[in-house]
């Protein structure tokens, strides 16, 4: 085995070990995660926050705009106070609304933001008002349930889960 | 009451003995790491045990790779078909080779192909009094033939994981889409979607790293360290493969607690 | 400085075993010696401590007036460079043409350009007559060329010491006569000193200057070869002759041979 051979045979070993990285971290991995440097972050508290996990994605119309960075509590409130990183990108009016959706009906769960209507936009560290709880299931068994008790005609359960939240 | 003292006495002799082995064990690894400056200055002689580590294992890797792959898929199939999510078949494959299997199963094949290789080289070369002879030469032995061993396989492994679950994709690939019918869009999107390059993938790459070293320093010291005769070089290349597959395993453990606790 | 080497009261030992007691040995310049005694007397690690692989548990070697023991590595590798080892068997790189296992140590010590290199190396192979098998690999050469390729590797870099570790040891009758030749004459013609550990006695016999006997790790008895033939001390005419019972006997330790056999009344 003399030295050009085995120089040729060890770069193609290489170059296909490096390709193989690449095709796993680009095709198969998603690489476009959102780097702290290009971001800022929000909070919004929640009654609920159900299964919600950090580096979830947030999205809003369908699309990946930033991810989870971190859930606490807040103990005053008695509030789940979940942080967000946000795409420098893209910015949402003050008066946007939070709300923690399911992807499919066994899926992960995702916060989605729906813009509002302010002129004014959210900057880094500011907090979203108006905020969705994840829809747990017995709760929603236990409301119809209660519904139907109060409302033996009408199956349907009271309107208005949106709360407005006070400052 | 002697002949209860003595399993005792035997056990203790043996305890004693096999921390020392592994205090030797930890300066010889601190020698490699010392020595290494004609590994990487020479590079040519570290090029030349890349192919004696890295490439004469492709075929093996390759091979296995594809197969575990084409396992995956067709487990997997079978089991997200009664819950009617076979889209997700190319997340299950692809998350558990990049993960988990393609650094495990590489590092494993890795250790009994070329692991065994090198420790039976270096063994046969003390037996064969090479190294002493490179000793009064005035040339290190530690540096010249020990620590490019050990840098090609650190460099290898990470390679041979990554095309590894590259070729088990492909693999389950080949038989969720092409044989059994699953949706090719799904199955790369999804992919796409659930597999992160940060935790995934970047963590299986630092496995598959770490057990590099593993196994490379396990093998390079059996092999420094067998007894000069045919019998202590194969004793010494069947510990190399057990003890490997052991490390392997239970740093596996470790680093996936310590890689995966976040996200639960 | 006449002697190369001294060993001086040396000893050594593994822990409580002890191996070498009480050794005062010398070599001077452009001798051949030969260190001669049983299997497990202690003749390789006399070899060992001159390299410097080991070091005494008490007294001193000197190799050119310098101690080896208190010497740390890099003075070590200095003085390893002038001295030339030929291992039992060889020990040639198994994984380089024996041109290549010549051309190593010009390769790692010197920075000689590769066609002053490729001379030098034919000139060593043209000392132990085997400038034709520069290309061939240690795995097809018999036992009797490893040794001589080995003997060129080791005065590759013109060492003024040379050690050799059994080297007649498996040989045939025509390649003892070769190797026993080279010895003398590299030694003579290159102005080496040559420290032969073996137990071959007629052939070493024949070529050496001064031969010590080593037995359980003391020198039993020393001189020329004349002094050895002629000895008659019981352990060098055991040695000499191959007697097979003497002071080192026959029969392993054992219990009584009628009792073993159940004789006994």
């Amino acid at each position: 085995m003399n030295r050009a051979w085995l120089d040729i045979w060890v770069g193609l070993f290489v170059v296909a070990g490096i390709g193989a990285l690449m095709f796993l971290a680009l095709k198969v991995g998603s690489m476009n995660t959102v780097s702290s440097s290009e971001s800022y972050e929000i909070t919004a508290n929640f009654d609920n926050i159900g299964g919600l996990k950090a580096r979830a994605p947030v999205k809003s119309a369908g699309v990946v705009v930033g991810r989870v960075a971190a859930i606490g509590f807040d103990d005053k409130t008695f509030e789940a106070r979940v942080t967000m990183s946000l795409d420098k990108r893209y910015a949402f009016p003050k008066d946007s609304s939070a709300a923690i959706l399911t992807s499919g009906l066994l899926g992960e769960q995702y916060i989605g933001l729906e813009a509002g209507a302010d002129e004014v936009k959210l900057s880094n560290g500011d907090q979203v008002k108006l905020t969705q709880s994840a829809v747990v299931l017995e709760n929603l068994i236990g409301q119809f349930l209660y519904s139907k008790a109060e409302q033996p005609t009408s199956g349907l359960p009271s309107e208005g889960n949106l709360n407005e939240q006070a400052q | 009451m002697t002949s209860l003292l003595q399993p005792l006495a035997r056990l203790g002799r043996r305890t004693v003995e096999g921390v020392s082995r592994l205090g030797y064990a930890a300066r010889f690894f601190l020698a490699i790491l010392l020595r290494s400056g004609t590994a990487f200055g020479r590079f040519g002689l570290t090029i030349r045990e890349l192919y004696f580590s890295g490439v004469l294992s492709l075929i093996i890797i390759l091979v296995s790779g594809l197969f575990v792959g084409m396992v995956l898929g067709l487990q997997g199939y079978e089991t997200l078909q009664t819950y009617g999510s076979e889209e997700v078949l190319g997340v299950l494959v692809a998350l558990s080779l990049v993960r988990e299997l393609g650094p495990v199963v590489a590092a494993l094949l890795f250790a009994s192909r070329a692991g065994s290789a090198i420790t039976a080289e270096i063994g046969l070369m003390k037996a064969t009094e090479q190294l002493a002879a490179m000793e009064m030469m005035a040339v290190d032995p530690i540096a010249r033939v020990v620590a490019p061993r050990f840098w090609a396989g650190v460099i290898s492994m990470p390679l041979l994981a990554g095309l590894f679950s590259a070729m088990g994709i492909f693999g389950g690939y080949l038989v969720g889409v092409v044989l059994i019918g699953v949706d090719e869009g799904s199955f790369w999107s999804q992919m796409q979607a659930n597999v992160d390059f940060e935790e995934d993938i970047l963590n299986g790459f630092i496995k598959s790293l770490v057990f590099g070293v593993a196994v490379t320093a396990i093998a390079l010291f059996e092999g420094y360290d067998a007894p000069p005769t045919a019998e202590g070089v194969s004793g010494a290349t069947t510990r190399t493969v057990v003890t490997s597959s052991l490390a392997i395993l239970a740093l596996d453990f470790v680093l996936t607690a310590f890689m995966f606790r976040g996200v639960s | 400085m006449d002697n190369l080497v001294e060993l001086e009261n040396v000893s050594f030992g593994y822990g409580t075993r002890p191996v070498l007691r009480g050794i005062n040995l010398t070599a001077r310049r452009g001798q051949v010696i030969a260190i001669m005694g049983n299997s497990g007397c202690g003749k390789t690690t006399l070899l060992r401590l001159i390299g410097g692989q080991i070091k005494p548990t008490g007294g001193v070697v000197r190799v050119a007036g310098q101690d080896v023991g208190g010497m740390d590595t890099e003075a070590l590798y200095q003085l390893r460079r002038k001295m030339g080892m030929l291992f039992q068997f060889g020990a040639l790189f198994t994984d380089m043409s024996v041109f290549n296992n010549i051309a190593f140590q010009l390769r790692e010590h010197t920075r000689l350009p590769e066609d002053a290199i490729r001379d030098m190396v034919l000139m060593k192979l043209h000392a132990v007559g085997l400038r034709g098998a520069a290309d061939l690999m240690p795995s097809e050469l018999s036992g009797g060329m490893a040794r001589r390729v080995a003997l060129a590797r080791a005065i590759a870099l013109d060492p003024t010491l040379v050690m050799y570790d059994e080297p007649f040891a498996g040989l045939d009758p025509i390649s003892l006569g070769v190797t026993g030749n080279l010895i003398r004459r590299l030694t003579d013609t290159l102005g080496l000193t040559s420290i032969v550990v073996t137990h071959d006695v007629q052939e070493s016999l024949k070529i050496v200057d001064y031969v010590y006997f080593v037995s359980d790790g003391v020198i039993e008895a020393e001189g020329t070869p004349e002094d050895i033939r002629a000895s008659g001390l019981p352990f060098v005419h055991q040695f000499v002759h191959g007697e097979p019972d003497g002071p080192v006997p026959f029969h392993y330790p054992a219990s009584a041979y009628a009792q073993d056999l159940g004789l006994a009344g």
